[in-house]
């Protein structure tokens, strides 16, 4: 009995010591993860819900607004604190920030709190009196609402306004003003850019695909160079590339106008169009490079095999060769629609007034007018639509092909 | 099993060599941070080929140290990246009045000793201040191809809003920046009381009505570059693009001309960062590129105004002709004033909002 114990004593030992040792190998992976991954995602998450630029500027008057009810005029104690605290704020100089912050809450604050910064040392009480003579703003309560909505180190006011809601005065949450609303219809016109590049970029991409895999071997190499070419210009030399082509007095409209096609120069770029034609022409790779290893690995007998057991080559090709090849196909479409939600440059310099893609007003927050609050708040909701298109696309375009994460 | 098993180790000894990679090349960056040279940065392009030459490369040679330049394209991102993160990797910037201002609030640029750097008097007004020292004018105006609106050429910022005589298409800056005050002056308000009238709802009501007017004609441009190649290349009539690009095409044989009625024009100054660990040698350069000669050098080379008075009056006439100052400026607005600037922090996030619902409508 003992025997049998010490073995099983033993055997649990060394398969002990092999799940360390597979751990220990497994653990650079994991730490590159976190790093990589994990990390970036945590901090974005972070970014879009804390602000505590005002709260740590103001600690005493935030941890006042923070017990007031928001319906009652602030009494002296109140104003003494902004006086007290705006101007030690100045004098530390982080007003500035806490003021960018408080900007967010209500547009026009910003200037208030830095007038008031700097003629804080000047004020006597009764500060009510003084700070409205600095400002009337200081007698009115939404002045107040909007530090209070500061205070906190936390606030849903950048994820709410990702899509075009905000707190009302009773708290409740409701929709920002019509001519404000500006997010949700971009993240729309995101998504619908996307989807049309990601279907253009298969109808494309799909015969390109079969013709290099069915090439000989010197037409298939001639033909993937030619694919992989533009993958060696930069993505801003083919969009000039395309302005040139296509502008009013362009190439193709100047070859259409010889030949007699159109009677007036079309507008081919600046629009929708434009945009489409761009971004197929930088993404098709993409699409067409995981379907070719697809369709490389496909042996021809199959249909050869369907055609001797008398199926015509339409139904070869939709009952044989075609399900062999989704997973490629799903793979190429969700790389082209990943990549297609995130551009922002060729839309920006080959799109119209209406194509500006959600991207590039990320892009314009985080370097621009520097709100990463807000910025973080629309990448996550950007993040949230692949995060649900992802297992959706999982399911219909066949898993196998699919595991790229 | 023992494939998966070797492949496995494989994986595992790849991401641990990339770790350590990563790792040297980390280090190997924080080692070079720490010990960089003096680093300058400019706007990039023909703007920063003129300041190596007239500039960065003989002050570095005065003061026999290395250099290093870098581009900055406006914003505020990467000061406050510098401030979360605590690099600075920078110690002389150019950069508009509107960050120079925030980031002198904010403690991001240093204040100038000016007792080290030439009398603010010997500045044009509003070119010397707390953190700046003023280096170019520049300016946005009204331009258009002359060769092709030959016999129909615009006279004034008016005509921009002209459809009956120019159907075509015009180009105007993408963003609410600049745009909003221009409709107004067009609209009939005076160049000084813009940013009165703007500070109202119903004055911001009016500058977007007045647009609204011409928003099917326009193509937004987005790099400085953009418009004077549409104009160029016939894409637009019209367009609402940098003086300085304008005044450029001539040099490359294309017909660009500058209309500089209702122009708005502002201040770029030089401001150093205030954790930089070249401060003194950053003064020294600022005093080293604030010099009336190669201001005038500078002017001639690209079509910026100078910031010094004696550069300004040292122009020749030519140069003079195709620059934001003197007469070009009559009726134009500045866009650099303390109310301008006090309007955009404000309100910029909002008017942008606005901006980006309307435009896209």
């Amino acid at each position: 009995m003992s025997g049998a114990g010490d073995l099983i004593g033993k055997l649990r030992r060394a398969s002990r010591r092999k799940q360390l040792t597979a751990i220990g190998l497994l653990s650079p992976a994991l730490v590159l993860m976190l790093v990589a991954f994990v990390w970036p995602i945590v901090s974005l998450l972070t970014a879009s819900v804390r602000a505590p630029d005002f709260a740590v500027a103001m600690p005493n008057l935030s941890a006042w607004l923070q017990t007031w009810d928001g319906r009652s005029m602030p009494d002296e104690t109140a104003y003494k604190l902004v006086a007290e605290e705006f101007g030690a704020a100045m004098d530390a100089k982080n007003l500035a920030v806490a003021s960018t912050r408080l900007n967010y809450e209500k547009g026009g604050l910003r200037s208030l709190a830095m007038k008031t910064g700097r003629r804080a040392k000047d004020l006597k009480p009764p500060y009510a009196e003084a700070l409205v003579r600095v400002d009337a703003a200081w007698g009115e309560i939404e002045t107040w609402r909007a530090l209070k909505g500061a205070s906190g180190v936390f606030t849903d006011r950048f994820l709410l306004q990702a899509v075009d809601l905000a707190r009302q005065p009773d708290d409740s949450i409701g929709m920002v003003a019509p001519e404000q609303r500006v997010y949700v219809d971009r993240l729309g016109v995101t998504l619908t850019i996307s989807i049309v590049v990601t279907l253009l970029a298969a109808l494309i991409g799909y015969p390109m695909a079969y013709v290099m895999a069915m090439a000989g071997k010197t037409v298939g190499r001639v033909l993937f160079l030619l694919v992989l070419l533009p993958f060696w210009v930069s993505v801003l030399v083919r969009t000039a590339a395309w302005v040139v082509l296509l502008q009013k007095e362009g190439i193709l409209n100047g070859a259409m106008l010889a030949v007699g096609l159109i009677s007036e120069p079309k507008q081919l770029i600046f629009n929708r169009l434009g945009v489409y034609i761009a971004m197929v022409h930088v993404l098709l790779p993409f699409l067409v490079l995981p379907l070719y290893s697809v369709m490389k690995s496909i042996p021809r007998d199959h249909v050869r095999a369907a055609a001797s057991l008398g199926a015509g080559p339409v139904s070869a090709f939709a009952t044989v060769y075609f399900p062999q090849t989704i997973p490629g196909l799903g793979a190429g479409c969700l790389l082209v629609f990943i990549l297609a939600i995130g551009f922002y440059i060729t839309p920006a310099l080959v799109g119209g007034s209406s194509d500006q893609m959600i991207s590039g007003i990320i892009s314009e927050l985080a370097l621009g007018t520097a709100n990463w609050g807000l910025a973080s708040a629309l990448a996550l909701l950007l993040l949230c639509c692949i995060a649900i298109i992802y297992p959706v696309f999982g399911r219909y375009a066949g898993a196998t092909g699919l595991k790229l994460g | 099993m023992e494939r998966n098993h070797r492949l496995q180790k494989g994986n595992a000894m790849r991401l641990l060599s990339t770790l350590l990679a990563a790792a040297v090349l980390m280090t190997g960056v924080a080692s070079t941070a720490e010990a960089r040279d003096f680093t300058v940065v400019g706007w990039g392009g023909a703007s920063q080929d003129r300041q190596r030459l007239l500039y960065f490369e003989p002050f570095a040679k005065e003061q026999n140290i290395p250099f290093k330049e870098d581009t900055y394209l406006g914003g505020w991102g990467q000061f406050q990246a510098m401030q979360s993160t605590g690099e600075v990797p920078w110690d002389v910037v150019q950069v508009e009045t509107a960050e120079m201002i925030r980031g002198c609030e904010e403690g991001v640029f240093a204040e100038l000793d000016w007792t080290k750097l030439p009398p603010k008097e010997t500045f044009i007004e509003h070119a010397a201040t707390k953190c700046g020292a003023g280096t170019i004018v520049w300016a946005v105006l009204l331009s258009y191809n002359a060769d092709r609106l030959k016999g129909n050429e615009p006279k004034g910022m008016v005509d921009f809003w002209d459809t009956q005589k120019w159907p075509g298409k015009r180009a105007m800056r993408q963003g609410p920046k600049l745009n909003l005050e221009i409709a107004l002056m067009v609209d009939g308000v005076a160049p000084a009381d813009v940013y009165k009238v703007l500070s109202t709802k119903a004055g911001v009501d009016r500058a977007f009505a007045k647009l609204d007017k011409i928003k099917p004609l326009v193509q937004w441009w987005k790099a400085g570059a953009q418009a004077p190649e549409w104009l160029a290349a016939g894409d637009v009539d019209l367009a609402i693009s940098y003086s300085a690009r304008v005044v450029n095409a001539q040099k490359s044989g294309v017909n660009l001309k500058p209309i500089w009625d209702n122009a708005v024009y502002a201040i770029d100054s030089w401001v150093i960062l205030a954790k930089s660990p070249h401060a003194a040698t950053g003064l020294k350069y600022i005093n080293f590129a604030s010099n009336a000669a190669r201001q005038v050098e500078s002017a001639k080379l690209l079509p910026y105004a100078p910031t010094l008075v004696e550069a300004a009056k040292a122009l020749p006439d030519a140069v003079r002709a195709n620059v934001p100052a003197g007469a070009n400026l009559n009726t134009a607005l500045y866009g650099g004033s303390p109310e301008a600037n006090e309007f955009w922090v404000d309100r910029l996030q909002e008017l942008t909002e606005r901006w980006n619902a309307w435009v896209a409508k």
